[in-house]
Parts: structure tokens; C-alpha cells; sequence
């Protein structure tokens, strides 16, 4: 289980999150949708303990993680896969080599990881192309590479930063599926940051909007598609007279 | 500018400075200590020093074969009909050995060492590189900055040494080539005050310089800002204030090893 109490980050002056409480359940994938600078992603790097923050407090599993010491931060974050939005392989390695790294910091050898990465590969669908640099890979093959690389390890936390962003229509429903396949085989507690609302109806099995710094609005999706929320219906409709002027 | 924003620039720029300095501190707090991670980069280390030393070769011996010509023919100017010219030796063998050779070595890798490893960390911030390490459960410190900082350590000095030779070889084809000088006289002259501690001084040297090189590179590709732009300005800030901090150290060494 993730739990985040009253989170509450700022940057300078900048309100980001202003008291977020969000509980996502072993085993449960939850879509934290907003607008773009509306805190998702920070929301994400702090449950990772990638940022700390101001005030509040964040639990994976029994681990509250804003006031662990970093041996404890390391051991969860050897249980967790965060696929980032721009996937963030490592240029100087090849893909094989950066898919098995959480594999080689295990304990494995290259040789050893191989037939996992091969494994891995095949199954986000970039089979043969483990000696490829991401240079040579587009958008949405370093996307699948960087969840193939998140997974790998078969984690039991999984956190997505907009794993869909600014690819076409037709990769993006290869990687919903890719996620979904992934919810299924590892029963990963799972938290999915997008502003993809479609993506979110398709994997996850609850939806939580974030506006204002705080989680305006929460519930399945099909909760969320009857909703009469005016934010929400904003949202999901795109429809911008409906959303405060002068807010994110 | 009025008093009042006037005493607010002070007041900012004092606190930037302070925070800079408490970085800076922190970040070669946490080098010291990821010394001790030797399993994660002791196996990093070898690849850094052939891309530190091996592949900054040429340009330090291009620089070092210059100076010693033109170190050659100014002393020669200078002490003709005043000094022995065999004194060229001695002049064009204590300047490069204990001056020019490891600042001059040191200026030129802190540009092309120390840029490259602020762009090189930088562009691992701000495409998530790092926040992707530590997610893998390493440590950053370990995986990106020791490597290159013990590299800087181990290949300045061998740079420096190889600069040492160009420089004092150039002056002496130099002398005999172009000045009314033996090779017999510009020995002599580069034998007169030499002491063992000529060679291991300049070494020492270049071994700092090498350590603040690799280590202001780090620290600012590892704090720089958003984009391209922040990129950028770690790389010119890690180049001017390495080459700063060069300096400072050189008059150091003097005050402290002479």
C-alpha cells in the first residue's frame, strides 16, 4: 500500500501540492490526473523519495518515507519501478545493458541477466534490439525500453510519469496495454501520473484529480465518467470555460 | 538604484554565496564519503582516466611544445651579452617544470575536462539520468562524480609529466636551432639548480589541480539548472571557476611546499 497525509510542497513562492492525501491499495492501480504544473509528477518523485516533502507524511508498505535514512530508502527503492517521462536511459549503455541494470545491482552478471532481459524485451516488443543505443530508438520504443527497465526486477511498486506523452494514438494504446499485461503478471501496487484521460480509463482502477494542490476529486472510472463536477467534466471533456480562470 | 534595492542586491548576493559555499562543501562531503563505495566505482574508474588523460594528450603537449619554443627564444633575448646563455636551460627547465608546465596543463584540461563533465552530468539532470540512478539504487556520487574525480587525480600528474617533457624537449631543439647553444650547454644549464623536489612539486600540483577540475565539473553539471540553457551555464561556470581555483591553488603550493 502507498499512503501520502496532508503532503504539502513549495518551490520559492510557488504552492505545488497543498495538503494531498491519496491512499492506493496493494495491488491497485490509481490514475492521478491535473493540467499540466498542477504537481503530478512531484507528487511522484516525492512517494520515490526523489524530492522530500515540506510537510506531511508518505508511506510504501510500512516504510514512511520523508523521514527514512537512506540504506531504508535504497532497500524500497530496489522494490519500485518508475518509469520516467522521458524514459531517462542511460546514453552511454546499450538497451540490453541498461534494462538489466537493476538486475547487475542485484547481484547478477550480464550473462546471468540475459535471458530476464531478453525476456523483457520481447514482451514490451523490442525483441533483437538489446545491442541498440537509445539514441537509435524513437519516442515510443524508449518508452517501452524505460518500462521494460522499470519491470524487469518484477517490482512490487510501479510509478508512471506520464508514460503516453506526445506519442501518437496507436503506441500509446501499445503502452496502456503494455501496462496493463504489466498489472496483470506482477500485481504491482501502481501509481500512473498522466494527463492522458483515456490512458487512465483504460489501467486504472481509480482516478484522482489533482487541482489546487490537493486531490479535488477521487473515484473509479466509471464514477468519473458520470460525474457532474464541474472540474471534472472540464477534464474529461476539454472543455476550457468550464475550468477557474487563472488556476492550473 | 535606490538605497533600499541596493542593500537587498547585498543581502541577496551574500546569501547565494553562503548557500554556494555550504553546497560546494556538502557535495565534496559526500565524495569523501562515496570513497568508501569502492565496488561501485572502482570498476567506473579506468574508462575515465583514457577519456581525462589519454584522449587531452595532445592538446596539453601542443601547448607545452609552444611554450617551451617561445620560453627558449625570450630568455635567450633577455640574457644575451648579460647572463651566460647556457642559463636558457636553466630558465626554460625551472619555468615549465615548476610553473607553466602544470598550470598552463591545468588551465587547458580544466577547459576541455571541466566542460565536459559539467555538460556531460548536466544533461544527466535535466533528462532525469540521475534521478533513474538513484531509483536503481545507486548512489550517484559513487556511479558519476568519484570515478572522474579519482581519474583527474591519477591522469593530471601523468598529462602534466608527459607537458613537462614536450616543453623542456622544445626549448632544447629550440636552443640548438635556432640560438648559438649546445646540447652539452642547455644541459648544463637545466642540471645547475635542479633538485629532485622539481619533479614530485609539479606532480603534486597537477594532482590537485586534477581533483578541483574533476570536482567543480561534477558539482556544477550536478546542480545545473532546466534545459540546454542550464547545461550551458554550469559548463562556463565549472570552466571559470575551476581555472580560478587553479590559480588559488598554485600560490597555495608555493607558500606551502617552496
Amino acid at each position: 500500500m502507498i499512503r501520502l497525509e496532508d503532503v504539502r510542497k513549495s518551490f520559492g513562492k510557488q504552492v505545488v501540492l497543498d495538503g494531498v492525501d491519496l491512499v492506493v491499495q496493494s495491488g491497485e492501480t490509481v490514475a492521478v490526473l491535473g493540467r499540466s504544473g498542477s504537481g503530478k509528477s512531484v507528487l511522484l518523485k516525492q512517494v520515490a523519495r526523489l524530492l522530500r516533502p515540506d510537510a506531511g507524511t508518505i508511506y510504501v508498505g510500512d516504510i514512511e518515507m520523508s523521514g527514512a535514512d537512506k540504506a531504508t530508502v535504497m532497500r524500497v527503492r530496489s522494490s519500485m519501478g518508475y518509469v520516467f517521462q522521458f524514459a531517462a536511459l542511460f546514453d552511454s549503455m546499450t538497451l540490453g545493458e541498461n534494462v538489466a541494470l537493476p538486475l547487475r545491482r542485484a547481484g547478477m552478471s550480464q550473462e546471468e541477466a540475459l535471458p530476464r532481459v531478453s525476456e523483457i524485451l520481447e514482451t514490451v516488443g523490442l525483441p533483437d534490439l538489446g545491442a541498440r543505443y537509445p539514441a537509435e530508438l524513437s519516442g515510443g520504443m524508449r518508452k517501452r525500453a524505460g518500462i521494460a527497465r522499470a519491470v524487469v526486477a518484477r517490482p512490487g511498486y510501479l510509478l508512471y510519469d506520464e508514460p503516453t506523452t506526445g506519442l501518437d494514438p496507436v503506441t500509446t494504446a501499445v503502452i496502456d496495454e503494455l501496462m496493463l499485461q504489466m498489472k496483470q503478471e506482477l500485481q504491482a501496487t501502481s501509481i500512473l501520473v498522466t494527463h492522458d484521460i483515456q490512458s487512465a480509463f483504460r489501467v486504472a482502477d481509480r482516478v484522482a484529480l489533482l487541482h489546487s494542490g490537493r486531490v479535488h476529486f477521487e473515484g473509479s472510472p466509471d464514477e468519473v465518467r458520470q460525474s457532474e463536477d464541474p472540474l471534472v467534466r472540464a477534464f474529461v471533456e476539454g472543455r476550457q470555460e468550464l475550468w477557474p480562470p487563472d488556476s492550473v | 538604484m535606490g538605497l533600499d534595492s541596493a542593500v537587498a542586491w547585498v543581502g541577496r548576493a551574500t546569501l547565494n554565496g553562503v548557500a554556494s559555499v555550504g553546497r560546494a562543501a556538502s557535495f565534496t562531503g559526500a565524495i569523501v564519503r562515496s570513497l568508501l563505495d569502492v565496488r561501485t566505482w572502482l570498476p567506473l574508474a579506468a574508462a575515465q582516466v583514457r577519456r581525462i588523460g589519454v584522449d587531452s594528450v595532445p592538446v596539453a603537449l601542443f601547448i607545452a611544445v609552444f611554450t617551451g619554443i617561445v620560453l627558449a627564444l625570450q630568455s635567450s633575448y633577455t640574457f644575451t651579452g648579460v647572463v651566460p646563455l647556457y642559463f636558457v636551460g636553466v630558465l626554460v627547465a625551472k619555468s615549465i617544470m615548476l610553473e607553466l608546465g602544470p598550470v598552463l596543463t591545468g588551465l587547458v584540461l580544466s577547459g576541455r575536462v571541466g566542460a565536459n563533465i559539467a555538460a556531460e552530468i548536466g544533461t544527466m539532470r535535466v533528462t532525469e539520468q540521475i534521478d533513474a540512478l538513484e531509483m536503481l539504487a545507486y548512489e550517484p556520487v559513487s556511479y558519476l562524480v568519484v570515478p572522474r574525480v579519482v581519474a583527474g587525480i591519477i591522469a593530471f600528474p601523468i598529462v602534466t609529466a608527459l607537458a613537462l617533457v614536450a616543453g623542456i624537449g622544445a626549448g632544447w631543439l629550440t636552443s640548438i636551432n635556432l640560438l648559438d647553444l649546445s646540447t652539452q650547454e642547455f644541459v648544463r644549464g637545466v642540471r645547475m639548480f635542479y633538485e629532485p623536489f622539481d619533479l614530485s612539486y609539479p606532480l603534486i600540483k597537477a594532482a590537485s589541480f586534477g581533483a578541483v577540475v574533476t570536482a567543480v565539473g561534477s558539482l556544477y553539471g550536478f546542480f545545473a539548472g532546466r534545459g540546454a540553457e542550464g547545461v550551458g551555464i554550469a559548463a562556463t561556470r565549472a570552466v571559470v571557476v575551476g581555472a580560478m581555483l587553479i590559480l588559488v591553488l598554485d600560490a597555495f603550493w608555493a607558500v606551502v611546499l617552496l
